[in-house]
């Protein structure tokens, strides 16, 4: 069993809410996931040409100054960076190939939880109460956010372990279920080129995800052809820059509510984390359908 | 009247006052008031009460139920009225899966849709649907009726014992075993009580009956020679 919960907000006059009007749904899912638990939010995007990196390191003092100066001076291109606990934030005004290799060369022991123009990814072991209260969650902005809390059944309770699994470029993905298939798939996508850091399940699904896009798959037909090739249970949260996406395989056993007002779209587990939305009373409440793809994305993009 | 707030007072707390009702009844009508998706309200009932329920309920609301009449003023989680006994549930919105799931008797009114796997397993429970169900419902259905007012999902009454099966709409496939069969007027009779009982007005004319082709009940003697 695991928890998964999602908000897109439609009124960009509560972005600056987001955090706040999320850290309740992710805690109302602690009975659900007790073990971990992760969000990514989007917003404060980078310029076209610049990349937003989040970086971990399992040393809360790492020296992340050095690591921004050596970036600055090797690729000599512009970087900000700010540090939130143990994961810091880089933006570089360079490509994502660029960055991504000079991390993975320079800092070899820094774990680089997403990429992209908008994306950040936080998560960690413990109660979802205290990785909301690490982060200062509350206190974040942005477009939307999904997030997941673990109740471990495939793999390891470790911080790799726990979602949202990026899957390239400004995605990622958030699962309540179990693949049947994951061994098998991810040695195909392995021989396909997807890098794997876990044996979880969870993560095999975003990296089939990424192959799909890579092969030129728009969203849909990602996620079409996931409910092919895909076996098991699962009800996906996927984020993406200009919004998010909710998925259920054909028998549905895993929970999904929806809630629809003027001002947001949320989804989540169960219903117990919407109800303290704002106008959560008149929203337009429903359970997603089976092996039906619901996208919402804004089209400034 | 009773209320119970149930930001101020716990699921356990309710559901032992209800329980506290079968041995003495004090209180015939409770309202149950901010009940925000929690699991397990209304549980295990055993007295002749009504129970309002003034909001969206969480997993098994009014589960076991016996004699007691609850409503909830909202949707329901999964498996609400699971294993009931005797008495009503009504959902004034939709209801998620497993509604009624293996229920012996009494009436589950939805007023809503209800999500897949409704009346799974069913032992004699009446179901009334005003809207739709999802894939699966009635699966293995051994006793009872389910009304559906509205569609039917994919693979209905698949491994259908006894339950009768009524639709109004489209049924978007039918399970293994499960045939539509003839509207006699026994059929528009037993309907027509469902229908009342429920508080629905619908044409029982214009449902389709449903039931088992009973192909899967005994061993095939031709299969011997596999032995």
């Amino acid at each position: 069993m695991c928890g998964i919960v999602g908000l897109y907000l439609k009124n960009k006059a509560l972005e600056s809410q987001l955090g706040a009007l999320f850290e309740p749904m992710l805690i109302a899912m602690t009975d659900r996931g007790p073990d971990s638990a992760g969000f990514a939010i989007y917003g404060d995007e980078v310029a076209d040409g610049s990349i937003k990196l989040t970086l971990r390191h399992a040393d809360e003092n790492y020296d992340w100054a050095a690591l921004a100066e050596k970036a600055q001076s090797d690729l000599n291109v512009g970087v900000e960076w700010f540090k939130n606990s143990k994961v810091a934030v880089f933006k570089l005004q360079t490509s994502a190939a660029i960055a991504e290799a000079f991390i993975k060369e320079t800092a070899p022991d820094v774990l680089i939880l997403s990429a992209g123009q908008s994306i950040e990814i936080l998560k960690e072991v413990g109660l979802p109460e205290n990785i909301a209260d690490t982060f200062n969650l509350k206190g974040m902005k942005g477009s939307h956010i999904i997030g997941h809390t673990r109740m471990a059944t495939e793999s390891a309770v470790t911080m790799e372990g726990s979602h949202p699994f990026s899957t390239g470029m400004d995605l990622c993905l958030v699962h309540n279920g179990s693949l049947s298939n994951h061994n098998r798939l991810r040695e195909e996508l392995k021989r396909e080129g997807i890098v794997f850091e876990t044996e979880n399940d969870s993560e095999v699904a975003a990296g089939y995800l990424t192959w799909r896009l890579q092969q030129g798959d728009s969203l849909n037909e990602a996620l079409t052809n996931s409910l092919k090739d895909l076996d098991g249970f699962f009800t996906f949260t996927i984020g993406t820059r200009d919004g998010f996406a909710v998925l259920r395989d054909p028998i549905a056993c895993k929970p999904a509510v929806m809630a629809e007002t003027d001002d947001y779209v949320a989804m989540a587990s169960e219903y117990q984390a919407l109800t303290t939305l704002p106008g959560i009373e008149n929203a337009r409440i429903w359970e997603p359908e089976p092996a039906t793809i619901y996208v919402w994305e804004r089209s400034s993009h | 009247m009773k209320t119970i707030n149930l930001t101020e007072q716990s699921v356990r707390d309710l559901n032992q006052a209800l329980h506290d009702q079968a041995i003495e009844c004090t209180e015939r009508e409770w309202e149950v008031l901010e009940p925000k998706g929690q699991h397990n309200i209304a549980c295990g009932l055993d007295q002749n009460i009504s129970v309002d329920i003034k909001g969206p309920t969480g997993y098994y609301c009014a589960g076991m139920n016996k004699k007691a009449h609850v409503t909830i003023h909202g949707n329901a989680g999964q498996g609400v009225a699971e294993n009931m006994m005797s008495g009503t549930v009504r959902v004034k919105g939709d209801a998620s899966q497993a509604a009624g799931a293996t229920a012996h008797g009494g009436l589950l009114v939805i007023e809503g849709n209800a999500a897949a796997r409704c009346g799974i397993s069913m032992k004699g429970v009446d179901i009334v649907v005003k809207g739709n169900v999802g894939h699966m419902s009635c699966f293995m259905g051994q006793a009872g009726a389910l009304v559906v007012c509205g569609d039917a999902g994919d693979a209905l009454g698949d491994s259908l014992y006894e339950t009768h099966i009524y639709v109004k709409g489209e049924v978007k496939s039918l399970g293994a075993d499960c045939i539509q069969k003839d509207m006699r007027e026994e059929h528009i009779e037993e309907l027509t009580e469902l229908l009342n009982r429920a508080g629905v007005d619908e044409d029982p004319t214009a449902f389709k009956r449903y039931g088992s082709a009973r192909q899967l009940y005994n061993f095939k003697v031709d299969n011997t020679s596999a032995y």
